[in-house]
């Protein structure tokens, strides 16, 4: 799953880097809170255990063998932010010390694997195991689809990317200039491997692990890992809550900067721009053209008709979307809040 | 022997690791092009190839870059030999793997069929391009880590302004990588000492799982015992690296050349 330099275009290498730098900044905020001082060695040592395990070959069934990436077991011990940083750094190392992926799409492995993998590990593990009466079994099999899941997600992520090449990189004859396979190669191609080898390979060592550390150091599963995490959620408090609104209003106040590009998405607001003097259909089609008018929204084009003023108006639905977030994100806490009352 | 196939191969993985370490020491010792030249403007000089390598989209200026990929190797002193065995035969393997449908399946002219399958002229450019592109690459940045100390990139990434907390990490990361790689090497052959016969799959994959367990616990110990020191030595969370690097006359010369190499061939290759 390492993709090497060359596979992706330069421009998919940017974007990639990009969401990378802002996982990375927000994972390095979240864990010095947690840890403090204590973060860079911790991070580092795991990151050097998480490259080591990379290395483990274990037996699969067919007579071959795979090896884990230690995704799942990462975030379990570490939470989600450590084990970003953690499979990233070893997969820096891996790639400039090791040649094992390439360094222009370094951004891109550290997305599909450690930002991706954790974050899927983390719902997953949080989900199945940490919620709940902690039963010992419990907790060992969720660690496995915990892993086996996010191995899969990852290697669905790279299928995308290798898949979205030939579609976007080409040259005027269509030859891709990149990675050659569409979607519907890429896709399964990735996939099948990683169903049936690679997740298993994963799932079996983080259940593994699990087990074992049950039994000889069960305070990485429960104190130091998920605690530490929920913990230093805690600890993040109103602070960290208090920015993200700060930035939201900012973002909300900016909307109507929006106005200021000129044109519209192309086909993003009706049926009949597919066919305007733009568009490529010279007729739409007619399940387009039925399913356009199915559902018609309350405010339009982010103008809502009530509204004289444009930049307003823009600016109202911004707000209008938020607060709808908002609400929803009320409800699901207070639904939480009934649920741990009752378990208490 | 054959029921510990996955722990010897996993033995393997882990000498393979320390020999290459053993040959990137040797290599950046020697004296060449490459290491003539002050790391930060290595590093920047090659990442910027890198980056012409992945932009350029004509075969033609890939394969000129690849030349040149190869001088630079060679007149660094690189063994031929590594880089055959470690570079172009890998690449070649894998990605001529992963190329070799896309002969068959990208539309176009077709050159050569048997009448149930045909090759055609974009599939070919379309492979080739791939392959030589990845070669290209990956001999550039072979080079790059084979002639210059780990320490030596570390600084040269510090002065790319990654965080000295990141450069920190990737140090004391690559440090116990070697240590974890020993200590995980002697619990397999110890346990490989204890056992006779043929231990079945599902037995080695507890004995794998077991050690990764066993070294996980021993990390988490050792992550303690190395923050107890640097908190004795009086580290607060703030990283100090030492800048001692020179950037002569030479340096900005060989960056010159670099970039401009880069530049026409992103500009012909366009």
């Amino acid at each position: 799953m390492h993709i090497p330099d060359g596979y992706l275009s330069p421009s998919t290498c940017a974007t990639l880097y990009a969401c990378s730098v802002g996982g990375w900044y927000t994972a390095l905020k979240r864990v010095k809170r947690v840890f403090f001082s204590r973060a860079i060695p911790l991070i580092s040592v795991f990151a050097a255990f998480s490259f080591v395990l990379m290395m483990f070959n274990l037996p699969l069934p067919g007579g071959t063998t795979g090896h884990a990436v230690g995704i799942a077991i990462a975030t379990i011990v570490l939470g989600p932010s450590g084990s970003i940083l953690a499979i990233s750094i070893a997969l820096a190392i891996q790639a400039l010390f090791f040649g094992d992926g390439g360094i222009t799409t370094l951004g891109a492995n550290c997305f599909n694997m450690a930002i991706v993998g954790s974050l899927v590990a983390h719902v997953c593990y949080k989900a199945l195991a940490a919620s709940g009466d902690r039963n010992p079994k419990r907790q060992i099999i969720a660690a496995a689809i915990a892993g086996y899941v996010a191995i899969n997600a990852s290697a669905l992520f790279t299928a995308i990317e290798f898949g979205i090449q030939p579609l976007l990189f080409h040259d005027a004859m269509g030859t891709p200039l990149y990675a050659p396979y569409s979607l519907k190669i890429a896709v399964p191609a990735m996939m099948i491997g990683h169903l049936t080898l690679a997740g298993i390979a994963e799932a079996a060592i983080t259940a593994g692990m699990v087990a074992f550390l049950q039994k000889s150091n069960p305070g990485l599963l429960l104190d130091k890992g998920m605690g530490v995490a929920a913990a230093g959620q805690a600890a993040l408090g109103e602070r960290s809550l208090r920015g993200l609104w700060i930035a939201t209003a900012l973002l909300m106040v900016l909307t109507p900067l929006g106005i200021l590009a000129t044109g519209t998405a192309w086909g993003e607001w009706s049926a009949a721009e597919l066919s305007g003097s733009g568009g490529m259909a010279q007729v739409v089609p007619s399940g387009l053209q039925r399913l356009a008018s199915f559902w018609t929204a309350p405010f339009p084009r982010y103008a809502p008709s009530f509204i004289k003023s444009e930049p307003f108006g823009y600016a109202l639905s911004g707000m209008f979307g938020v607060g709808l977030l908002f609400v929803v994100y009320l409800l699901f806490a207070r639904r939480k809040g009934a649920q741990t009352g009752r378990e208490r | 022997m054959k029921g510990h196939t996955a722990v010897e191969a996993t033995l393997r993985s882990f000498t393979r690791a320390l020999s290459r370490a053993l040959i990137s020491e040797e290599v950046a010792g020697r004296r060449g092009l490459l290491q003539a030249l002050d790391p930060r403007a290595r590093l920047i000089g090659i990442l910027t190839l890198v980056v012409a390598v992945a932009a350029s989209r004509r075969i033609e200026v890939v394969g000129v870059l690849f030349v040149m990929a190869c001088a630079l190797a060679l007149l660094s002193r690189v063994p031929l030999k590594t880089l055959v065995l470690r570079v172009w035969l890998i690449v070649l393997g894998f990605t001529g793997m992963i190329a070799i449908p896309a002969l068959f399946t990208t539309p176009g002219r077709v050159v050569m069929s048997n009448g149930f399958l045909s090759i055609t002229a974009q599939g070919v450019l379309t492979a080739g391009l791939l392959v030589l592109r990845v070669e290209t690459a990956v001999t550039l940045t072979t080079t790059l880590v084979l002639c210059t100390p780990w320490t030596h990139i570390l600084k040269a990434l510090r002065s790319l302004r990654v965080p000295t907390e990141v450069i920190a990490m990737l140090a004391m990361t690559h440090r116990y990588i070697f240590l974890f790689i020993e200590v995980a090497q002697q619990m397999f052959e110890s346990r490989q000492s204890r056992v006779i016969g043929t231990l079945p799959a599902g037995e080695q994959r507890r004995v794998l799982a077991r050690t990764a367990g066993v070294l996980m616990s021993k990390s988490i110990d050792l992550s303690n015992e190395v923050f107890l020191a640097m908190q004795s030595r009086g580290f607060l969370g703030e990283v100090h690296l030492l800048h001692d690097f020179e950037f002569r006359f030479r340096d900005g010369v060989g960056v010159a050349a670099f970039v401009a190499c880069a530049v026409v061939a992103i500009w012909a290759g366009r």
